[in-house]
């Protein structure tokens, strides 16, 4: 073989670079699979069980959407004996009041960014401008 | 046949660099505005709609206009245009491009723009327009490259791209007609609600997308040994004239409209445009200047143009200065007189002027000169192939 | 997503009282009853076939001369429960209920030697929730629509392009565009309603969040204490607004336009 001294390092070099996502996630912490926290008031119980609600919260918000704004359809939902107003701010985040460690974890991990929190206001951001009366 | 554009002098391409450098300057203002917002503009509550919007309907004249190529080389059979049939083609299609740029750089939320096609709502003008805007640009690019193709090859283009040529045609109408109607179907905004808005800006379309070939013919029959031929020069002016004279007709009869039923909300948008209104004791003028620079270039090019036709004279230089002329003038007319002298007086009885920012200017621009790197790369194209058959 | 879907409405089944749902606000109005096809007899004759709830709002404007601590009450009520960002800027600025002159909301009656009240007095403004909306007909997304149940004028904030069509087509100017990130302008957060994002165009719901909890909206019960604004079905020839309307002469914001507006104003 011609040039063995350059190829062969250089073979290895390219080996590296292409395995790099491989190698750098065994020794990131980067890549440790997220875990959610639970609601802080200790609620167990949620529209739909946690795998379904895993794979298509977005789906049923869409579809919460589209009842409530577009359908006139805003029939509450009733989760353990107690009553919710269909949405995020109003269901969803009455529980789930910490986004930061339960929606967080998860989206960034997949890194999807929704854009939900554009508009709808995160339990931590309405506190910072609270209502003075 | 892209191959043409890549093979250039150093003209050339100093050209496209110039271009490129206000593309940049066009893609950074725009990266601001991505970030920010639309409040980088100087469009506001009361004046929604600014400079992006009014390029737009300018450039979808433009793009109309190359139908006055068209229709007289492919319905009637005029050979003369021959050699330049393609060059409409080509500016509609660069003209498009813009327009979809324009609209892009106006929306709030460029992200969502596919809603438009999602949600498709056939009660919306704009859904109509995307429609046909989209539906025109298939059509040129299929046209104008199977003929480019077919020329370069020295055989007839095959007889299935005329079905597509002949519904082009419609089409170009079509596109102008559809842009008008987004402005002349809105109640109260009374300069705009005139079932002459759609004939108008036909008129001037078919004055401006001409005017701006004749150019590029004057250009590059200096640069690029390409040359459209005399006669074709002349009946493009003859086409010019009449467009002009009938777009200019029409503002007229707007003016008599106004002012001899002496309604006021038919007479502020000209009085704003081009007397200045007063409101509560302050005048509101700043277009004053520019609509009467576009009345005195519109004449003064139909004037120039005449003289050229009685005394049977005319250098390049002369007829180039006249089109320029026109396509200023027209400018002024469509693209900053039409959409803000409609916005000026607001629904709520206000009348507010319009200043666009610095940010804005930059990013139109930008979309002009990412227009013009098309075009001259088009036809760079299109007089390669030329060159090509007759060596 | 289907079976999710029944075995979430099973659960929510239960909960689907008809008090939460929005036509019961009507029903909180005084004399009550819900209206049905048929009833418009009373109508005027180009609304004879209505049919079904149109809701509507009445600024009864002489209650309100010579105080205009009462209005901006009414006024800042509405911009609080719904996070309207306060900006300054008369360029940038969003508003859903405002006040203005006479000269400028009604244009097209005339102001000439106008009466003292009607000079100084400014008058509340919102968007009208026509009968014949310009902005639903403009809209390329049906982002804003008629919600078939009551008639109200509705946006969904999530689907809005920002092409401010909406905004050429309406002929009140009730609509404001969002020309930056307006969360930093919003004085306090009411937790129980959204913000807009920037590039979107916002305007008065007539609290439809509010009526599906049996509330009235937030500005009629600002100035409840003297009944400034009065809301109800237009449709219904019992509730409190029938019959205010069928009793005093009230007049519409440019009627000539045909998109018939269902707020009345009494001056």
């Amino acid at each position: 073989m011609y040039n063995k001294a350059t190829i062969v390092p250089g073979l290895i070099i390219f080996v590296l670079l292409v395995t790099f996502p491989l190698w750098f996630n065994a020794f990131s912490t980067a890549s440790t699979v997220p875990k959610p926290e639970l609601p802080p008031g200790g609620e167990k119980e949620c529209v739909a069980s946690a795998e379904e609600m895993r794979s298509s919260h977005m789906v049923l918000l869409n579809e919460w959407r589209d009842d409530v704004l577009r359908n006139g359809d805003r029939v509450a939902v009733t989760v353990a004996g107690k009553e919710y107003r269909k949405g995020l701010q109003m269901a969803c985040m009455a529980c789930h009041s910490n986004k930061e460690k339960f929606c967080d974890p998860c989206h960034e991990y997949t890194a999807v960014d929704p854009y939900c929190w554009d508009c709808h206001l995160t339990p931590t951001l309405a506190a910072t401008k609270k209502e003075t009366h | 046949m892209i191959e043409k554009a890549l093979q250039g002098n150093s003209r050339y391409w100093m050209w496209l660099a110039f271009l490129s450098a206000f593309i940049g300057v066009g893609a950074i203002c725009y990266i601001r505005q991505y970030l920010f917002g639309m409040g980088l503009t100087g469009m506001g509550r009361d004046l929604a709609w600014g400079l992006y919007i009014s390029q737009f309907t300018f450039l979808v004249g433009v793009a109309a206009g190359g139908l006055m190529l068209v229709l007289p080389f492919y319905v009637h059979d005029y050979k003369v245009f021959g050699r330049i049939t393609i060059l409409g083609e080509f500016l509609a299609i660069s003209a498009i491009i813009m327009c979809l740029m324009f609209i892009m750089a106006d929306i709030g939320q460029p992200l969502r723009g596919l809603n438009m096609i999602l949600h498709p709502t056939p009660n919306s003008m704009l859904f109509w327009d995307m429609v046909v805007l989209l539906g025109y640009l298939g059509l040129n690019v299929i046209c104008a490259w199977v003929i480019l193709t077919a020329e370069r090859k020295q055989v007839k283009p095959p007889k299935w791209v005329y079905l597509f040529v002949y519904i082009s045609i419609p089409f170009a109408v079509s596109i102008h007609t559809v842009t008008a109607m987004l402005y002349c179907g809105l109640p109260d905004r009374h300069f705009w609600l005139t079932a002459i808005t759609a004939p108008r800006f036909l008129a001037s379309a078919f004055a401006a997308g001409p005017a701006l070939i004749v150019i590029a013919c004057l250009v590059m029959k200096r640069v690029a040994h390409f040359d459209a031929g005399r006669e074709a020069i002349n009946k493009l002016i003859t086409i010019i004239m009449y467009a002009a004279i009938i777009n200019a007709f029409f503002v007229a009869l707007e003016f008599f409209v106004g002012f001899y039923s002496n309604i006021p909300g038919h007479k502020h948008s000209l009085e704003y445009l081009f007397f200045g209104l007063e409101h509560n004791g302050h005048v509101y003028n700043n277009l004053v200047p520019f609509m009467w620079s576009s009345a005195l270039l519109c004449f003064g090019a139909l004037a120039l143009f005449a003289y050229m036709k009685i005394t049977k004279s005319g250098t390049d230089l002369m007829i180039g200065i006249g089109c320029a002329m026109i396509f200023i003038a027209l400018w002024l007319d469509k693209g900053l007189g039409f959409v803000m002298g409609g916005l000026a007086i607001t629904p709520l009885d206000e009348v507010v002027e319009y200043y666009p920012t610095a940010n804005e200017i930059g990013i139109t621009l930008g979309i002009w000169a990412t227009g013009l790197l098309l075009v001259s790369v088009l036809y760079k194209i299109a007089v390669g192939v030329e060159h090509e058959v007759e060596a | 997503m289907d079976t999710q879907r029944r075995k979430f409405l099973k659960m929510a089944g239960v909960a689907a009282l008809a008090g939460i749902s929005a036509p019961a606000v009507v029903s909180l109005t005084p004399g009550v009853t819900r209206a049905a096809a048929g009833h418009g007899a009373a109508a005027p004759a180009a609304e004879q076939a209505a049919q079904g709830i149109r809701l509507g709002l009445l600024v009864d404007m002489r209650k309100l001369y010579g105080q205009p601590e009462l209005m901006n009450k009414a006024i800042n009520a509405c911009h609080r429960v719904h996070n309207v960002p306060q900006i300054d800027n008369p360029k940038e600025e969003i508003k859903w209920l405002w006040k203005m002159p006479y000269e400028n909301v009604f244009p097209e009656n005339s102001s000439y030697h106008a009466a003292k009240n009607t000079r100084e007095s400014d008058y509340l403004v919102l968007c009208n929730h026509c009968d014949e909306p310009p902005c639903v007909r403009v809209c390329p997304t049906k982002a804003t629509f008629v919600l078939e149940k009551n008639g109200i004028v509705a946006m969904d904030y999530h689907r809005c392009i920002g092409c401010r069509f909406c905004m050429m087509g309406c002929p009140y100017g009730a609509r404001s565009f969002n020309w930056m990130d307006p969360r930093p302008y919003i004085k306090e957060f009411n937790p129980e309603f959204a913000s807009r994002m920037r590039g979107v165009v916002e305007k008065c719901n007539f609290c439809s969040e509010r009526l599906a909890l049996g509330l009235e909206p937030a500005c009629v019960e600002a100035v409840k204490e003297v009944g400034a604004i009065v809301f109800g079905d237009l449709n219904d020839p019992h509730s409190e607004i029938r019959q205010i309307l069928d009793r005093e002469h009230t007049i519409q914001r440019k009627p000539s336009l045909g998109t018939k507006p269902s707020v009345f104003y009494i001056v």
